[in-house]
C-alpha cells in the first residue's frame, strides 16, 4: 500500500483555494519523500519508531448518527463555555455558540469553512513556519490529510471572558484524524481555547494534529490541550505559538491518553515584551510512551519564557523531554527558564530529560534544570498519619506533584475541570 | 480505657537503642506531659508509637485500649484513633488543605460511604475559626509557605477534624512566639475532655502555663524516670534536669 492512497481518500469538503489545493499536493508528495525518522536524529533520540508508521491507518470515517449524539452528549468540557465545536472522525458534529461573538466580529468556524469564506485570512497563518523539532515528515502528511478543527480570529481589542472548546473524538479502528486548531489573536485581544481529544474504546487509531497561536501585539491568548486518547493511539501534536511585542502566551498540555504520544511545542518571541508559558503535566502508566520536544525561541530583547513539564510515570512507561532555549543575538535582557521534573513510581519506569542552552545575546537570565525522584518518604508518613492509606497517599501525592502545573491556569472553572480531568485518570492507581 | 505503653524498645533501623524499657499509660480524659533533655528519646518516642518507617520497636508493646498496635501500618494506628502532631509538620505541594484533611476523614469511612461536602466545610471553617485561620488557607497546599505558627495551628486543626482518641503533641511549642503559643494552646484545650487522653512533649516549661498537664513524666536515657504532678514542669524548669540525672545515678548506686 502507497503512502498516497491514505493521501487520497481525505479531502476537504466544499471548495478550495488555490493556493491550499497546492499546498495539500505540495505536502503529498513532500510526505511521500520525505525518510521516515530515525533514531539516529537529535529530534529522535529515545524514541520508539516502530509505532508511527501512518501506513496502519485509513482516514477515519464518519460515525453513525446514534454513536454522533452519543459523542455530543459526552462533551460537557468546561461549564459556561463561550462555545462548544464537537467533531467524530474529523466530521464536525455539533457546534454551538454565543450569537455575542459574531456580534464582535469575532469568528469561529469550522477550519473547512475558514477556507471557503476566509481563504486570504487564513493563508496568512496557515502553516507558516518550517516544522524546527524533527517532524517534518508528519507535518507534511498533516497538511495533506487535514480536513477538520477550529480556525479562530479575535479582531483587535475584543476580550472573550469564558473558555471556547473544541472536542476532537477518535473512534472505530485502524482510523487517522488530523485535528487542527488555528487561533489568531489580534492587538490587545483575549482568548482562552481548550481543545479536548478523545476515543471511544480503545482500539488503535492514529492522531496527527496541528495547534498553531499567533498572538498579536499585546494580547493573550491561553490554550489547553487535554490529550486523553485511547491508550492504543499513536499521537502525533505540534504547537507553534508566536508571540508579537508586549503578548503573553500560556501554553498548557494535560497528557493522559496514547500508547505513543509525540508533542513537539515552539514558542517564538518576536516582539520585544514577549512573554510565554509553557506547561505540561503528564501522566504515564502500562507502556505509555509521552516523547516531548519543546524550543524557547527568543528572537526579540526583554522576552520572557517560562516552561514547566512534569511527568508521573507508572508500570513500564517512558517519558522523554528534550527542550531547547535559544536566545538569538538581538535578544538582549532575556529571561528563559526550564523546568522538568519527573516523579518515579514503578522501578520499571523510565524519564529522559535532554536539556540545551543556545544563548547568543547579552545579559541573558536563563535557568533549566531536571529532576528525577520518588515518593517523599516524609510526604507518605505525614498523610498516613492522618489515617490516608499508603495507596490513598501515593495517589494523592502524585496528583499534588501534577496539580501544580494546573494551578498555573489562572481561570478557575477550566481549572477545576481540569484537576478533576486528572482525578480520574489516576483512579485505579 | 488508655494507651499502655509497656517495655517499649526502639532504635532507628540498624541504629543504636534510643527506647529502653519505657513505661506509660495515657488514660483517656487526661493529659499528660512528657519532659526531657535533648537525645532523651521524645521524638523516637512520638515516631514509635505513631510507626514510622525509620524506627525498629525490639520488644515491648503499646496497647490503644487493649489493641497492640504495633503491627499496624502508621494509617491503620491513626485510623484506629491516633493523633500525631508533628514538630516540623511536612509541605505536601499541590495539594490543598482542604482534600487533604478531606482525604483523613474519607480515610476514616466504609466502603461506598461519602463525606457530605456542605457538612464538611462547615465542620472545617467553625474549626478554623476557633483557631483565628484564614479561610484563604482552605486553598493553599498543605503547609507550604506556612509560618512556624500556621504549621502549629494546622496541626491543631486537623486534631480537632480528626477527633483522635489520644493525641500526641510533639514539641508543639517549638518556632512558636507567645501569640501564637497562646492561639494554640487555647486550641488544645478546647479540645481537652473525657473522650481524649493527649501526650503533650516538650523540652520547655513554658507550654505548660497555657496547657496545664494532669501527670508530668520526665523521660532520660530512653525510660521515664520520674512521675509526678503539674509542678514537676517547674522544678525542671528552675533546677534543670541534673538532679534527676544525679538522683537515679544514686539509686543505682545504692
Amino acid at each position: 500500500m502507497s503512502d498516497s492512497l491514505l493521501l487520497e481518500a481525505a479531502a476537504i469538503p466544499g471548495t478550495l483555494p488555490e493556493w491550499f489545493r497546492n499546498a495539500q499536493s505540495q505536502a503529498a508528495a513532500r510526505f511521500d519523500s520525505l525518510p521516515m525518522p530515525s533514531r539516529r536524529d537529535e529530534f529522535w533520540r529515545f524514541s520508539n519508531l516502530k509505532a508511527l508508521d501512518p501506513q496502519d491507518f485509513t482516514p477515519a470515517r464518519p460515525v453513525a448518527d446514534e454513536v454522533a449524539q452519543e459523542l455530543v452528549a459526552q462533551s460537557a468540557g468546561v461549564a459556561a463555555a463561550a462555545g462548544t465545536f464537537v467533531f467524530a472522525n474529523d466530521h464536525l458534529i455539533s457546534r454551538t455558540n454565543s450569537s455575542a461573538l459574531a456580534a464582535q466580529g469575532v469568528l469561529w468556524m469550522p477550519i473547512s469553512e475558514a477556507l471557503e469564506n476566509h481563504a486570504g485570512l487564513v493563508e496568512k497563518y496557515f502553516m507558516r513556519s518550517e516544522p524546527a523539532l524533527g517532524s517534518s515528515k508528519h507535518l507534511a502528511l498533516h497538511l495533506a490529510s487535514v480536513r477538520a478543527g477550529t480556525f479562530l480570529y479575535v479582531p483587535k481589542g475584543v476580550h472573550i471572558e469564558a473558555p471556547l472548546q473544541t472536542f476532537h473524538w477518535l473512534a472505530g479502528s485502524g482510523q487517522a484524524v488530523f485535528p487542527h486548531t488555528l487561533i489568531v489573536a489580534e492587538e490587545c485581544s483575549s482568548v482562552t481555547v481548550v481543545d479536548w481529544f478523545k476515543s471511544t474504546g480503545d482500539a488503535r487509531n492514529m492522531a496527527c494534529g496541528v495547534n498553531d497561536l499567533h498572538v498579536g501585539p499585546n494580547a493573550k491568548v491561553h490554550y489547553i490541550s487535554v490529550q486523553d486518547w485511547s491508550r492504543q493511539t499513536v499521537s502525533l501534536n505540534s504547537n507553534v505559538t508566536e508571540v508579537a511585542q508586549g503578548a503573553s502566551a500560556l501554553h498548557l498540555g494535560l497528557h493522559l491518553g496514547g500508547v505513543f504520544s509525540r508533542s513537539e511545542s515552539v514558542s517564538r518571541l518576536n516582539g520585544a515584551g514577549a512573554r510565554c508559558e509553557m506547561l505540561a503535566a503528564t501522566v504515564a502508566d502500562h507502556a505509555q510512551e509521552f516523547d516531548q520536544r519543546t524550543l524557547q525561541e527568543h528572537v526579540s530583547p526583554d522576552t520572557y519564557s517560562d516552561l514547566l513539564y512534569k511527568n508521573a510515570l507508572y508500570d513500564q512507561s517512558k517519558t522523554i523531554v528534550s527542550g531547547l532555549i535559544r536566545v538569538e543575538p538581538e535578544a538582549h535582557r532575556t529571561d528563559a527558564y526550564q523546568k522538568v521534573r519527573n516523579l518515579i513510581l514503578s522501578p520499571d519506569a523510565e524519564a529522559n530529560s535532554l536539556p540545551g542552552l543556545e544563548i547568543l545575546a547579552d545579559q541573558v537570565k536563563c535557568s533549566h534544570g531536571a529532576t528525577t525522584g520518588e515518593i517523599d518518604a516524609e510526604e507518605l508518613f505525614y498523610m498516613q498519619a492522618r489515617g490516608i492509606s499508603a495507596r490513598d497517599a501515593y495517589r494523592l501525592i502524585t496528583y499534588g506533584f501534577l496539580n501544580e502545573v494546573l494551578e498555573r491556569l489562572p481561570e478557575a472553572t477550566l481549572r477545576e475541570t481540569l484537576q478533576s480531568a486528572l482525578r480520574n485518570r489516576l483512579q485505579g492507581h | 480505657m488508655s494507651l499502655v505503653i509497656h517495655n517499649l524498645h526502639a532504635r532507628v533501623v540498624g541504629g543504636q537503642e534510643i527506647l529502653r524499657g519505657l513505661n506509660l499509660e495515657i488514660q483517656k480524659g487526661r493529659v499528660h506531659a512528657i519532659m526531657g533533655p535533648n537525645g532523651s528519646g521524645k521524638s523516637t518516642l512520638s515516631k514509635v508509637i505513631s510507626g514510622h518507617p525509620d524506627y525498629e520497636v525490639t520488644a515491648g508493646e503499646v496497647l490503644l485500649d487493649g489493641v497492640n498496635i504495633l503491627g499496624l501500618e502508621p494509617d491503620a494506628r491513626a485510623r484506629a484513633g491516633l493523633f500525631l502532631a508533628f514538630q516540623y509538620p511536612v509541605e505536601i505541594p499541590g495539594v490543598s488543605n482542604a482534600n487533604f484533611i478531606r482525604a483523613a476523614l474519607q480515610a476514616r469511612l466504609g466502603e461506598g460511604e461519602e463525606l457530605d461536602a456542605v457538612d464538611y466545610y462547615g465542620d472545617l471553617y467553625k474549626e478554623m475559626d476557633k483557631l483565628e485561620i484564614p479561610r484563604a488557607f482552605t486553598a493553599r497546599s498543605v503547609n507550604e509557605g506556612f509560618s512556624g505558627g500556621e504549621k502549629k495551628r494546622n496541626e491543631v486543626l486537623q486534631m480537632a477534624m480528626l477527633k483522635p482518641s489520644y493525641a500526641i503533641l510533639d514539641e508543639t511549642d517549638s518556632g512558636l512566639d507567645i501569640d501564637a503559643l497562646k492561639i494554640v494552646a487555647a486550641g488544645v484545650n478546647a479540645q481537652r475532655g473525657p473522650g481524649i487522653g493527649m501526650l503533650v512533649i516538650t523540652h520547655y516549661q513554658r507550654l505548660l502555663d497555657y496547657i496545664t498537664p494532669d501527670v508530668v513524666h520526665v523521660l532520660v536515657g530512653g525510660r521515664i524516670v520520674h512521675t509526678a504532678g503539674p509542678e514537676l514542669a517547674y522544678e525542671l524548669e528552675a533546677k534543670g534536669y541534673d538532679w534527676i540525672r544525679e538522683e537515679l545515678a544514686e539509686s543505682a548506686s545504692a
